[in-house]
């Protein structure tokens, strides 16, 4: 008698979100990314086909980023003195869409600017069409004064925008709310704080198919299995039927990787820990395809390479299994 | 099935004699369920009645070990689907593959540095589990030939690969009395290669490219009376290997279906792309293998494996604690500033990252605060004035730091008046509550 391979059924489902607005939907993009949706967990697709694959954003900075890994630097070359060419650099590096991060100072060490800001975005979308997300510094008071007058200045675009967190989203929900953005809801690695802060931001009158949640993650090695296990506790609260953790989730996996002494120190070393660049590009790739395979719809990177490897990983996973 | 503890009071002899140190046999029997206690505890059970608790509680997952001259490799054993449900028990092993058209020269060049590789994180020091021979000249003593080689420069244990009957008996015959595991069954030479793990006693691995197929063959041999056996769907895809992982553990886990109750072996090694190697290998410790064989192994490659395989497998009921300590970060003078933090690994990691990142040099004071934050440490009263004052004594901080400057987290803030009581030689600054704001508050309030 043949076995009967026991399959999940669930009541619930993730939401489908989608964004940046092509021409037909008023903006200048020249496609519109959706995520989500998914009725079973990652990639089985024996229970159900896997509605969306998950996309790869790569992370841009306004300018060159003074702590960034110098092998990145290599990698990138010249272009992270420009936005606009670092943009059009990622886009040819393969990236479904981008993100912007923006930084504390300028190249003087002088605080960030609220225009210079709207440039270096204004820049990034008039050099590649790709869906953009873009995220404040990490500080309160700055994020909101960048984020607002970019939320303004990019009415239409339908980006993605950040960081909202739970002691600080009301001024940037409603600058999405207004402006017709979404946000990313980033909570510190926790399924109860991920699923209170979204209650937060839809009680201000954000639909929820406008939130794209970010649990946060450590990296390999640096307590990505918190991440894991809490990105696969929220997914599978969404499809128990939890309706505030039924969003599409995204990750900085290149932030957290590139922090790591791993991937940013190649002198001094264990040499039990191999060659540098191969070494850095495995702790970004596999933290990403655990962090896939654990619910992320969207994983933010920094290395090209990462990228195409990560992108190998998607193309293997989403394809129908044939029987063995 | 495990049977629920109300089942196994029916097999208990109710006498509620306490000679288990549980008041009653029904308190016994539940923790018996719980898999708190265990039967031998009871001096009265009928052997009629171990019998059957015994097969109740053979685990779903059977555990398999390979050994080799003190060295051991086992998978099995495991209980949920998911690590947050309890946890992940027995770790997969790492083993790197050699063929026997390889020479002498060439073998040794790839499992020297394989054997020896060790590496710390975190304090724990990973090594990679054992080896694999591969047969395919098809000639019984090149394999022989070959395994000796690999015996000269490492005694770990041995997956040996060969469907030919004939060509492992030689094999096996050039490593008698380890137990390592054969490569493989199928339904053509299944009756021989039975013989021959009953004959070696070793584990044998079994291949079909069809559940059905493969829960069929798993029956006739263990009719035949081998026990210990492993599994391989003959999935190379990572879809292939998601879907018959997921549903070979569910099989003994939710239906408790004996025929596939076994350890899963992966060949990531087999792909066709060189970079998915360590992929399929990442998602093969983390979707339930047993058995994961490579064929490369460079440091790079092999570093970030071990680290996830720890990394899944921590127990999330005890999370990785930091030795408490004095740690040194980007070699710090002895008029560098004391952060004091506690010693729950990803505490340590946010701190220490941070401040190495920025290119600062400062001595981060590690307490024992058992593995907690710094809030659920404060909150539990596992980190207060006394225990650092304690630490700061027991680790000979005084020595080493001249500034004595000492930064609480900004969460602890509460704390400073006790700790500066405490340390009267110490002045006390509070710091911010999150590491990320560390480098600022360094370059800011303690340098400027």
């Amino acid at each position: 008698m043949p076995i009967e391979i026991p399959k999940d059924s669930w009541a619930g489902e993730v939401r489908t979100v989608s964004f940046g607005a092509t021409a037909e939907n008023g903006g200048t993009r020249s496609k519109t990314i959706t995520v989500g949706g998914e009725k079973t967990l990652p990639f089985l697709q024996f229970e159900v086909p896997m509605p969306h694959p998950p996309v790869i954003a790569l992370e841009i900075k306004d300018r060159r980023p003074d702590d960034w890994s110098s092998l990145l630097l290599e990698t990138w070359g010249d272009v992270v003195d420009d936005p606009g060419e670092w943009a059009k650099a990622a886009e040819e590096a393969g990236a479904d869409l981008l993100q912007l991060t923006l930084s504390l100072t300028d190249n003087e060490g002088k605080p960030a600017k609220p225009d210079d800001a709207v440039a270096a975005v204004k820049k990034v979308l008039e050099a590649s069409a790709l869906p953009l997300i873009v995220m404040g510094p990490g500080q309160a008071e700055v994020d909101n004064e960048l984020i607002v007058p970019i939320a303004d200045a990019t009415k239409g675009e339908n980006l993605a925008l950040g960081i909202c967190e739970d002691k600080n989203y009301r001024t940037i929900v409603a600058a999405a709310l207004a402006n017709d953005h979404l946000v990313t809801s980033r909570a510190p690695m926790d399924v109860n704080l991920s699923k209170q802060l979204n209650i937060l931001i839809t009680d201000m009158g954000l639909p929820a198919d406008r939130i794209i949640m970010d649990p946060t993650t450590g990296a390999l090695g640096y307590g990505i299995e918190y991440g894991y296990s809490v990105m696969e506790r929220l997914r599978l609260a969404a499809l128990q039927g939890d309706a505030m953790t039924q969003l599409p989730m995204m990750v900085t996996v290149g932030t957290e990787t590139w922090k790591t002494k791993e991937a940013k120190v190649g002198e001094d070393v264990p040499e039990a820990w191999g060659d540098w660049l191969e070494r850095s590009i495995n702790w970004e790739t596999l933290t990403a395809v655990s962090l896939i395979e654990s619910g992320a719809d969207i994983v933010v990177l920094r290395h090209p390479e990462s990228v195409r490897r990560v992108r190998l990983a998607i193309e293997d996973l989403m394809a129908v299994p044939e029987p063995a | 099935m495990a049977l629920t503890g109300i089942e196994i009071y029916k097999l208990l002899p109710q006498t509620n004699c306490k000679d288990c140190d549980y008041p009653t046999c029904l308190a016994f029997a539940m923790k018996l369920a719980a898999k708190q206690a265990e039967l031998s505890a009871c001096p009265h059970v009928s052997e009629e009645s171990k019998a059957q608790l015994a097969a109740s509680s053979e685990p779903p997952v059977r555990l398999v070990t390979l050994s080799a001259n003190g060295h051991e490799a086992k998978a099995g054993n495991e209980v949920v689907l998911f690590r947050h449900e309890k946890t992940f028990y027995n770790k997969p092993g790492l083993f790197v593959r050699v063929k026997d058209d390889m020479s002498a020269d060439e073998i040794k060049t790839k499992v020297s540095p394989a054997d020896a590789y060790n590496v710390v994180y975190v304090g724990i020091e990973l090594e990679m589990d054992g080896l694999a021979v591969e047969a395919v000249s098809g000639d019984p003593n090149a394999f022989a030939a070959a395994i000796r080689v690999v015996r000269e420069v490492s005694q770990r244990p041995l997956i040996l690969i060969s469907k030919d009957p004939a060509v492992m008996t030689e094999g096996l015959r050039a490593i008698d009395g380890e137990k390592p595991l054969i490569y493989a069954a199928d339904q053509d030479n299944w009756e021989a290669m039975a013989e021959l793990a009953l004959q070696h006693e070793t584990s044998l691995a079994v291949f079909e490219e069809d559940l059905d197929a493969l829960a069929a063959l798993t029956q006739k041999l263990k009719d035949k009376g081998v026990d210990d056996l492993v599994l391989d769907s003959g999935a190379r895809s990572l879809n292939q290997l998601l879907a018959t992982g997921t549903q070979i553990r569910r099989l003994a886990l939710k239906e408790n279906f004996r025929p596939l109750g076994f350890p899963i072996i992966t060949f990531p090694g087999d792909a066709d792309e060189p970079a998915m190697e360590s992929v399929l290998a990442a998602q093969s410790i983390a979707k339930y293998a047993g058995f994961i064989v490579l064929d490369t192994f460079t440091p790079e490659l092999i570093y970030p494996l071990l680290v996830l395989r720890e990394n899944i497998y921590t127990d999330p009921q005890k999370p990785i604690q930091v030795q408490p300590g004095l740690y040194e970060i980007n070699d710090p003078k002895p008029d560098d500033a004391l952060l004091v933090t506690t010693n729950f690994s990803i505490t340590y990691f946010s701190v220490a990252n941070e401040v190495e990142s920025a290119g600062q040099s400062a001595w981060l004071l590690v307490t024992d605060a058992e593995g907690m934050s710094v809030l659920t440490a404060w909150a539990a009263g596992k980190f207060d004035s006394e225990r650092i004052a304690k630490d700061v004594k027991r680790f000979e901080v005084d020595d080493k730091v001249s500034n004595k400057q000492l930064v609480l987290p900004g969460h602890v803030a509460v704390l400073s008046g006790e700790v500066e009581e405490e340390l009267p030689d110490w002045q006390v600054r509070v710091g911010p509550r999150e590491a990320v704001d560390l480098p600022a508050f360094i370059k800011q309030v303690l340098t400027a």
